[in-house]
């Protein structure tokens, strides 16, 4: 039992953040492409697509670090302060992020209004680059005495955890590209397809470029994935990759509405598996295990009945929020 | 490191106090929301549907704030306070987690379909949604303030050799003795805050045009609440206090600035507690008063602050004035319902002037109220984070001062932006008539965007007329 609980909660706490980095990354995705979408009606649309469900989506983020609270107290305590620049620059990013969904649409100026567009822009960006980063600079390793954070300020700053910020910018711009061509039409559609062409070949090479960078973090990365029997589970993962990128590009090829999108959430997953086989069983790595790291049975168990209780519920009342807001959304047509 | 404690306090203060306000206001007109739509469905009275919609596009701002600021509320325990987030997390972490699983996702699976979904699922699921999202937010206050309220009076744990509190029995836990009385003054203050906004609104408006079916609506039911739950908030306040006393006794003393231990205590109107000198200087009281409210005895005898080692007081002027405070506004709500209570009854309730120019001064009462008793209670709870258990000093993470003072700048500087915003955007909306505004979007609007924008949209009922068949004209 003692052994088993925190497997179990590690593998619910990393279903939870993947939830996350799909669902919000779509909609961080839509935010980062306000970049180079101008027209004031194409940016209503794009909005228009994530409003009814985006307060959801991030809720797998409060469960994220709720769960890890509650389940690894001894993770959360070294990771925030390890993070912390990071991990207050993406709050204060996602406050800019989540309250522009209501401001842009009261500005009552348009120059109100174009400054709440860019607090979309600049919020969804900065959040997806430190994401990126605290995923980095986890897998870097984080310098841990006497069960508390040890290291600097800045540890986490570093050529590689730069590298996968830019990675998850471009993974989500991807992300939100796929979903416009999946629930737009016209011109919209139409520009989303060109930019989910040139943002996948960058995804791609990114990912490769993280790929072959993370065994030379950790010796351990390295003998997990090229050892024996580490490569029976890490070979199919470049395999797989390739598939999805067939996918992806036949897709937009034949203007799919949904074959890109689920690819690159395809892509997502093969590459979360990739880090989970490098990281496991560490919490926090190098040295902190999930064993180590995890709460007593009982706060274990108590908060498990809920998740198994609770979890379908919500997985089903999220599914009828977002079947309800099914379809294209138009420009002219509407919601209400 | 002190500094960096004080620092670090004053964060987590400024920004529990901004998110605080936002789920007292969107707990109470979530549940002002589903009442509303209840009556119109019920009624097929449109004025009831104005309202809705004139208040569902504040709701919708305020819950935005709300979630963003409770987002950073979340990940704050972490950056601030890792070792008591390593400490307690055993305990209160998996109540948090319940709040998440029970509250949260259930307040955001329903908020689309109440905002935007009305077209799409027919009244009856609308209503459903509504109520569902109003639950959320009671769910919601139930596990945080279960959190709160086991750092106030810690029951059903056992601590470990390095100092970890253990969990021991979860019934204890959750319904440790402070929880049912905090739980139940908290609820009923996020429903007169709201009953004082919502009456301020409809004042204002009411004093431009007598007429207005809407304002009337919103001023009445608003006079109604305050009548009732005013008073129902002063007893719940009298029996928390009891409560307090009994667990809490220090912050208490603190309270009443009662440095000494005498029989028959008087209740202080006004005064002046110092710390170092240990009195309360220029203290006016009302003697055996004090005593007579917390132990209902003549010669009764509370304890004061020289009960307690200095080492465990917490601040007591900032105990003792945000006590007042709360209190004052309390009677103030009692004082403003009854006078309603008496207009009414002389049929003068929309004709007085003067009982609605006390009204729109009330608007913000209820609000200030909530800061001032949420600083009575943590501000008493000091020198602790558990209280009794775990010393604040002992309880922040391993972050420098530098760290904490650019952190909190930061904070500082984003939340007075990004909230003094949409309070410009709650108070201009406010100051919109309802009547007209719930006919059609605003006057200036491009008709083309109405139909592109959730929020413009929003200025056409969203309940519209096709799936009632119940014409959308405000008034009578
Ligand atoms: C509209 C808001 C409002 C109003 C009118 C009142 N309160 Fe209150 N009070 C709160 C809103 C509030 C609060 C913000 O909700 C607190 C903070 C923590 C809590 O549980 O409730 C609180 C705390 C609080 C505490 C602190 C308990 C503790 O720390 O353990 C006491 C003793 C009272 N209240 C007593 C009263 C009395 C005697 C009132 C009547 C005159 C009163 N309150 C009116
Ligand atoms: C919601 C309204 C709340 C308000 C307005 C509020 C206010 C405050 C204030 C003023 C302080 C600083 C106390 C001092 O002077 O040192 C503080 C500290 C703190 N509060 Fe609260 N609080 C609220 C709710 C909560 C809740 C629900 C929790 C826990 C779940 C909590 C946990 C803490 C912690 C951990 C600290 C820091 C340590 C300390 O100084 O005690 N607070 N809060
Ligand atoms: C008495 C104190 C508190 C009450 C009654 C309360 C209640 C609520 C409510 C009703 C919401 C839903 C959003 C809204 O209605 O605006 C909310 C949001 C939130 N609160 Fe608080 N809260 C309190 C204090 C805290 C504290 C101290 C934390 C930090 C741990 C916190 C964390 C959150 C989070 C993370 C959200 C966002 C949830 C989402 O994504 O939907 N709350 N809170």
């Amino acid at each position: 039992m003692a052994w088993w609980l925190p497997v179990i909660w590690a593998g619910l706490i990393a279903v939870a953040v993947l939830a996350y980095v799909l669902l919000d990354g779509f909609d961080l995705g839509v935010g980062i492409l306000f970049a180079v979408e101008h027209d004031a009606e194409d940016r209503d649309v794009m909005v228009n697509t994530i409003a009814p469900v985006w307060d959801g989506n991030e809720t797998w983020l409060v469960l994220g670090g709720g769960g890890l609270f509650a389940v690894f107290p001894m993770a959360y305590a070294i990771v925030m302060p390890a993070f912390y620049p990071a991990v207050i620059a993406m709050l204060l990013a996602l406050v800019f992020r989540g309250v522009a969904f209501e401001f842009r649409f009261r500005a009552a100026r348009p120059s109100s209004r174009a400054w709440w567009d860019r607090a979309f822009l600049g919020g969804s960006a900065i959040a997806a680059f430190c994401q990126g980063t605290i995923l980095g600079g986890l897998l870097q390793g984080v310098k841990v005495a006497g069960g508390q954070y040890a290291g600097g300020w800045f540890d986490w700053l570093s050529p590689f955890t730069l590298l996968c910020g830019v990675a998850v910018v471009a993974g989500y711009a991807l992300l939100g590209a796929t979903w416009l061509i999946w629930r737009t039409e016209g011109v919209l559609q139409a520009s989303a397809r060109r930019r989910a062409h040139g943002l996948g070949i960058a995804v791609l090479a990114l990912i490769v470029a993280v790929s072959l960078w993370t065994p030379l973090l950790n010796p351990v990365f390295a003998r997990r994935w090229f050892g024996f029997p580490g490569i029976l589970l890490t070979s199919p993962v470049p395999v797989l990759v390739a598939l999805a990128a067939w996918g992806f590009w036949r897709g937009l090829a034949r203007r799919s509405d949904v074959l890109p999108f689920l690819c690159v959430v395809a892509w997502f997953v093969l590459s979360y598996a990739g880090l989970g086989i490098s990281v496991w069983p560490m919490m926090v790595p190098p040295s902190v295990t999930i064993w180590q790291a995890a709460a007593p049975v009982s706060s274990q168990l108590f908060l498990l009945v809920g998740a198994v209780v609770l979890v379908p519920v919500i997985l089903a009342y999220t599914g009828f929020a977002y079947w309800v807001f099914r379809g294209k959304v138009k420009a002219g047509a509407h919601y209400h | 490191m002190a500094l960096a404690i004080l620092l670090a306090r004053a964060q987590f203060a400024f920004t529990v106090g901004f998110h605080i306000v936002l789920p007292a206001f969107s707990i109470g007109l979530a549940s002002y929301l589903a009442v509303l739509e209840a009556l119109f469905l019920a009624t097929g009275r449109a004025v009831y549907l104005d309202v809705f919609n004139y208040w569902l596009r504040i709701f919708a701002v305020v819950f935005a704030m709300g979630v963003v600021s409770g987002l950073v509320m979340s990940y704050e325990f972490g950056t601030n306070w890792s070792v008591f987030a390593e400490k307690a997390g055993p305990v209160i972490g998996p109540l948090m987690g319940y709040e998440v699983l029970t509250a949260f996702f259930l307040e955001a699976g329903f908020l689309g379909v109440m905002l935007f979904g009305m077209k799409r699922v027919g009244p009856g699921l609308h209503f459903t949604a509504t109520c569902i999202v109003a639950l959320g937010t009671l769910i919601s206050a139930f596990w945080i303030l279960s959190v709160n309220s086991w750092m106030q009076t810690p029951a059903g744990f056992t601590i470990s050799p390095h100092g970890r509190f253990l969990p021991a029995d979860w019934w204890a836990i959750v319904f440790n003795p402070s929880f049912p009385y905090r739980l139940v003054h908290m609820v009923l203050a996020s429903y007169l805050s709201v009953a004082c906004a919502v009456g301020a609104v409809g004042a204002f408006h009411l004093r431009r045009d007598r007429q207005s079916q809407a304002a009337r609506v919103m001023f009445s039911m608003a006079m109604w609440m305050a009548a009732i739950v005013a008073p129902l908030q002063v007893i719940a306040g009298d029996q928390q206090g009891l409560n307090t006393l009994r667990y809490q006794p220090a912050k208490v003393a603190a309270m009443e600035g009662d440095f000494r231990t005498v029989a028959g205590t008087s209740l202080k109107l006004f005064g002046l507690p110092d710390m170092r000198a240990g009195r309360t200087e220029a203290a006016i009281a009302i003697p055996h008063l004090g005593a007579l409210i917390l132990t209902h005895e003549w010669n009764g005898t509370v304890r004061g602050l020289d009960s307690f080692p200095r080492r465990i007081w917490p601040p007591a002027p900032w105990v003792f004035w945000s006590f007042r405070i709360m209190v004052a506004l309390g009677f103030a709500m009692v004082g403003l319902g009854w006078w309603s209570l008496w207009e009414r009854a002389r049929g003068r309730l929309f004709a007085s002037v003067w009982l609605s120019r006390a009204a729109v001064a009330m608007g913000p009462a209820g609000f200030l109220a909530v800061l001032a008793g949420w600083t009575t209670t943590e501000v008493g709870r000091q020198p602790f984070t558990v209280y009794g258990l775990l010393l604040t000093s002992q309880s922040a993470s391993p972050i420098g001062t530098p760290g904490v003072a650019v952190s909190f700048a930061a904070i500082a500087a984003v939340y007075l932006i990004v909230f003094g915003v949409g309070i410009r955007y709650i108070l201009r909306q406010m100051r919109r008539p309802p009547d007209i505004g719930e006919r059609g979007p605003e006057a200036g609007v491009p008709v083309r965007s109405a139909g592109l924008t959730p929020a413009a949209a929003l200025g056409v009922p969203l309940l519209g007329a096709p799936p009632l068949g119940v014409p959308p004209v405000a008034g009578e």
